[in-house]
């Protein structure tokens, strides 16, 4: 089998307005990203066969199908552990087109975490954490669980606040580019940083995603069927999901190295596959629901070794023009948090060469989910 | 406050807690311990397992300081410290707790720039059954 390497390509992105609140409910969000998106294709909807999206996602596949008019489907599959599944919904629709279970896919995400309740809030729900040793402590939000890891992270490595103020910087200054960002006309100064609330010390306010309404879609074909869209291909290089040995979640405590992640797992998988190396991405989407994960991420995907996470924002390395661009639309920090799903989107922007702050001739780049949770990963190319 | 919604695997630990005793599952064959608390052993999948007795001694490994918006009667204690603390005699165990003055004190009794990573502190127990955490050299 020729495996998955280019053999698919995302053809059809599609948006709608993100907002603190959006008055329409979330299917109803769910089906306008979900026809964006083929409308960009120019697929008509009897031709999808195939769907993917969160297990967190509300509106269900019968829901969506009947109202939206898809044809017979063949496939579909849910993946779990919140944003951690972002790019898996794309990996699992480029795997059962790649082997023949389906032709045409969609990918989505619809969510009203702007307007709606905070699923931390609800204490009967047992999040995707072992609760009972946690919470009756007060380790309640997944803010709290990611602030500890960052903690000792700061500890161990001598990384600083202005490491994460890089992080934030970097994608408020893209969202201030991009009109569609719900932080497009709020530009970030350090001492905005610096001066702001705590949430969970040593996390402060913008240290932490926005909570945003919105939904997004993408439009998965093979390489054949691709050349016939509307747009240039944005082939899926290489995808990979992670979860590694005696992992824990957000509440990583329990093991030998808690420091280290779902993104080593993913990464090994994932450039085992591909033609080219950390070195050659032109621009990353890497998931920012806390500035703490992206240090973790740039070492788990192979930026820059153990340790060197934090020092690597420095120098505008993660601005346009940087060593390697940032979440160009704004990311989960500055354009909206819809569990990570517009920083797919995003990519397929930049390798379109239509992004609000395009990065000159990108023709690579890697998108991941959630790290700190069971995660997967994208590479994708031009 | 919200009290533990335990499972078979974790209902001995806060059992022996009731008591004042901190104890953790380990592997009755290989002699591995292990937390949180699973049915068999990762390192030899056995399925016979046993409750250790531990000295209740660590030190702190990390530590937060939650601020609202928090569940209500977290939020009027807030800010607060929630630590987590590894083990003297398992250092792999960690287990997550709350610094405070005496057993039966609030979250919040400890003030939070009193907080060290590496601070040695000791198991106590208060009227809740949740261990809790004081510092060895208040």
């Amino acid at each position: 089998m020729a495996g998955l390497r280019d053999a698919t390509a995302i053809v059809g992105i599609g948006e709608t307005p993100f907002a603190k609140r959006l008055p329409e409910d979330e299917k109803t969000l769910a089906c306008r990203a979900v026809l964006a998106a083929l409308d960009d294709a120019g697929i008509a909807p009897g031709e999808v066969d195939a769907l993917a999206s969160y297990t967190m996602e509300e509106t269900d596949e019968v829901e969506l199908a009947k109202a939206v008019g898809f044809g017979d489907l063949t496939f579909f599959s849910k993946v779990g552990y919140g944003g951690g599944g972002s790019c898996a919904t794309v990996a699992h629709l480029a795997a059962a087109i790649a082997t023949g279970q389906a032709t045409v896919g969609v990918a989505w995400r619809s969510r009203k975490r702007g307007s709606g309740p905070r699923p931390w809030r609800n204490t009967t729900a047992q999040l995707p954490t072992p609760a009972q040793w946690t919470r009756p402590y007060g380790l309640l939000r997944p803010v709290d669980e990611i602030a500890m890891l960052a903690r000792r992270y700061m500890h161990e490595y001598g990384a600083t606040r202005d490491h994460l103020f890089n992080v934030a910087l970097a994608c408020r200054n893209r969202a201030n580019q991009n009109p569609a960002a719900v932080m497009y006309d709020r530009p970030l100064t350090r001492e905005m940083y610096m001066t702001s609330r705590w949430i969970s010390e040593p996390l402060c306010l913008f240290d932490n995603c926005l909570e945003t309404d919105g939904a997004l879609a993408c439009v998965i074909v093979s390489r054949e069927r691709a050349r016939d869209c509307r747009h240039t291909p944005v082939y899926v290089h290489s995808a990979a999901q992670g979860l590694p040995a005696q992992h824990h979640g957000m509440v990583n405590y329990w093991n030998d190295d808690p420091l280290t992640g779902p993104a080593w797992t993913a990464a090994r998988h994932l450039w085992k596959h591909a033609d080219f190396t950390p070195q050659d991405v032109d621009v990353a989407q890497i998931y920012d629901a806390f500035t703490a994960l992206i240090p973790l991420s740039l070492e788990g995907y192979g930026f820059c070794g153990r340790g060197e996470g934090g020092a690597f924002t420095e120098g505008g390395a993660l601005e346009i023009g940087g060593l390697l661009p940032l979440n160009t639309g704004g990311g989960g920090l500055s354009e909206a948090y819809v569990h990570g799903f517009n920083l797919i989107n995003e990519g397929v922007k930049q390798l379109r060469g239509t992004s609000t702050a395009q990065v000159p001739g990108a023709a690579t780049c890697l998108v991941t989910a959630g790290e700190g949770v069971p995660t997967s990963a994208l590479l994708l190319r031009s | 406050m919200l009290s533990p919604v335990t499972d078979p695997d974790g209902a001995p630990f806060w059992r022996y807690a009731a008591q004042g005793e901190l104890r953790v599952q380990a592997c009755a064959d290989c002699g591995e311990p292990r937390f949180p608390p699973r049915p068999c052993c990762p390192h030899c999948q056995s399925f016979a397992s046993e409750w250790r007795r531990t000295s209740g001694q660590g030190r702190i490994w990390s530590y937060v300081v939650p601020h609202p918006p928090l569940l209500p009667d977290y939020a009027e204690q807030a800010p607060y410290n929630v630590i987590v603390v590894e083990l003297t005699d398992a250092p792999r165990i960690r287990l997550v707790g709350n610094l405070v003055t005496a057993p039966d004190a609030p979250l919040n009794s400890l003030s939070p720039d009193r907080i060290r990573i590496g601070a040695k502190v000791q198991a106590v127990f208060g009227p809740t059954g949740l261990p809790r955490w004081v510092l060895e050299r208040p």
